[in-house]
């Protein structure tokens, strides 16, 4: 049976492992520091397809498979699969659930949605519903910059904090056998807006939300800084890990090394990505190639992984509204 | 409630202390130098077609043609959107930035097709400046009719 949550906090008493994953991303990231351990980098970010968005699916699909192949799953084995990504109507998304036919659920929470299917899995699993669950999620920078801003090629000047949109796609697979990386516990975060409404400084506008999450997670796991190995936010870029430094830090919470962003570490060093990478597949790909391999390599016994959303959206801002952010977090734990 | 129990004014004035400095002195002087090229650029052409034999008026319609040309090959090619990274308002003012927010709009939505695709979204980035362009010449042309000249 499985417990209540506390707080804002499930633990669970089955926790699901991670049996296999695999991670694509775009050219942009196959320069950066994580490219050895990406599983396929596309030079191209059309991957040969003649649209932005079928280039994305493409990216999708092959993580998908990826992950399949390399546990020898086929999607027969799969009980539900769940996904979500950046673009209107989540249309990546349920575009791979038409060609897998597997019972699916769509979710839309910005670019914490990863985490938040994740979330949604273990809780399936642990509850007893489904003993397989295949995640999924991506973003693309072509797709997003022509929905959420300008198009690609219109000379506007970004201030240095603005962000630039991860390409690429990560596929998780939560199982009972073969692991040594486990989900044992969730925080699922409440939407805090503390009314930024630039839409060039989304990793400001969720750190308040980080913050909150990390904040709720200690409290109601009654751990402290030490019980963790790294704490690991999904975008907030190099600005919004910035704050999010600060907020903590008023709540006497002193992280230095032990916190860290996908998206400020996933770009090389350069001033054209600005505060560094933004979207769903900043976490997506940073899980895969970095936290579960060190996980593995017992460089790590403990890691909370926070996906952090800019719930906004073009029209909203347009509308002189703020930007709500949220952010939902996952505890991942090495088994020996 | 909450774990982070701070105003949005205690906020604001943190993400502005955390914030990269914005180089406006910089980006302006940028812009005086890119514009000011871009410009003398133009002139440039301007003289070359008086001295291949057009008039002033035609020689100055050339020039901006050109001038346009120039623009949108240069975003076709892909370097424009890096000329405004670095010369912000300095390259999106003269007539070659309106030439690429016309250009850039029209090859991203080629994708989904010629009619409702490229030819309905050209005008997404330059449609203000075209319909607030006509709104000042409609009260330029009342102000003209009462006072005459």
């Amino acid at each position: 049976m499985a417990d209540k949550l506390k707080g804002q906090t499930l633990i669970f008493n089955n926790s699901p492992f991670i049996i296999s994953y695999a991670t694509v991303s775009g050219p942009e990231e196959g320069k950066g520091p994580f490219a050895s351990s990406i599983d396929k980098i596309c030079t191209d970010p059309k991957c040969g397809k003649d649209t932005w968005e079928k280039g994305e699916k493409s990216m999708v699909k092959d993580a998908i498979s990826l992950a399949m192949k390399k546990f020898s799953i086929a999607p027969k084995d799969i009980d539900l699969m769940v996904g979500g990504d950046l673009l209107n109507q989540i249309a990546i998304s349920n575009f791979i659930a038409r060609d897998y036919k597997l019972p699916y659920l769509g979710i839309y929470g910005a670019c914490s949605s990863l985490i938040e299917a994740l979330i949604f899995a273990s809780i399936s699993m642990d509850g007893g519903f489904a003993d397989s669950v295949l995640n999924f999620s991506s973003s693309h920078y072509q797709t997003a910059e022509r929905q959420y801003r300008t198009p690609l090629e219109y000379g506007a000047q970004y201030p240095p904090y603005k962000q630039y949109t991860v390409t690429g796609a990560g596929a998780y697979i939560l199982g009972w056998i073969n692991g040594h990386v486990k989900i044992t516990a969730a925080t699922i975060g409440k939407v805090i807006d503390l009314k930024i409404s630039d839409p060039n400084d989304m990793g400001s506008a969720m750190a308040p939300a980080a913050a909150d999450t990390i904040l709720q997670h200690l409290n109601d796991t009654n751990r402290n800084v030490s019980d963790f190995d790294l704490i690991i936010t999904g975008d907030l870029g190099k600005t919004g890990l910035k704050n999010l430094r600060s907020l903590l830090k008023e709540k006497n919470l002193e992280l230095g090394n032990k916190l860290s962003d996908c998206g400020a570490i996933i770009f090389k060093q350069d001033a054209k990505y600005g505060s560094g990478g933004s979207g769903c597949a900043a976490s997506s790909i940073i899980l895969g190639s970095n936290i579960i391999p060190a996980l593995k390599n017992n460089k790590y016994k403990r890691v909370l992984l926070i996906g952090t959303g800019a719930l906004l959206s073009p029209i909203t801002i347009l509308q002189k509204e703020s930007i709500p952010g949220i952010a939902h977090a996952v505890l991942i734990e090495k088994i020996n | 409630m909450g774990n982070i129990n701070k105003s949005k004014d205690e906020y604001k004035k943190l993400v502005k202390k955390n914030s990269p400095p914005l180089p406006r002195f910089k980006n302006i002087i940028k812009a005086y130098l890119v514009g000011g090229l871009i410009c003398l650029i133009g002139q440039g052409f301007w003289n070359l077609y008086i001295l291949i034999g057009y008039n002033q008026t035609d020689a100055g319609a050339m020039g901006t043609i050109t001038m346009i040309m120039i623009g949108g090959l240069l975003t076709g090619m892909g370097y424009y959107d890096r000329l405004g990274q670095f010369a912000g308002a300095g390259s999106m003012v003269p007539v070659t930035g309106f030439a690429n927010a016309m250009v850039s709009p029209a090859l991203e939505y080629k994708q989904e097709g010629l009619v409702l695709g490229m030819g309905a979204k050209m005008f997404t980035v330059a449609g203000p400046v075209l319909t607030y362009g006509m709104v000042s010449s409609f009260f330029i042309g009342i102000i003209k009719l009462i006072f005459g000249g």
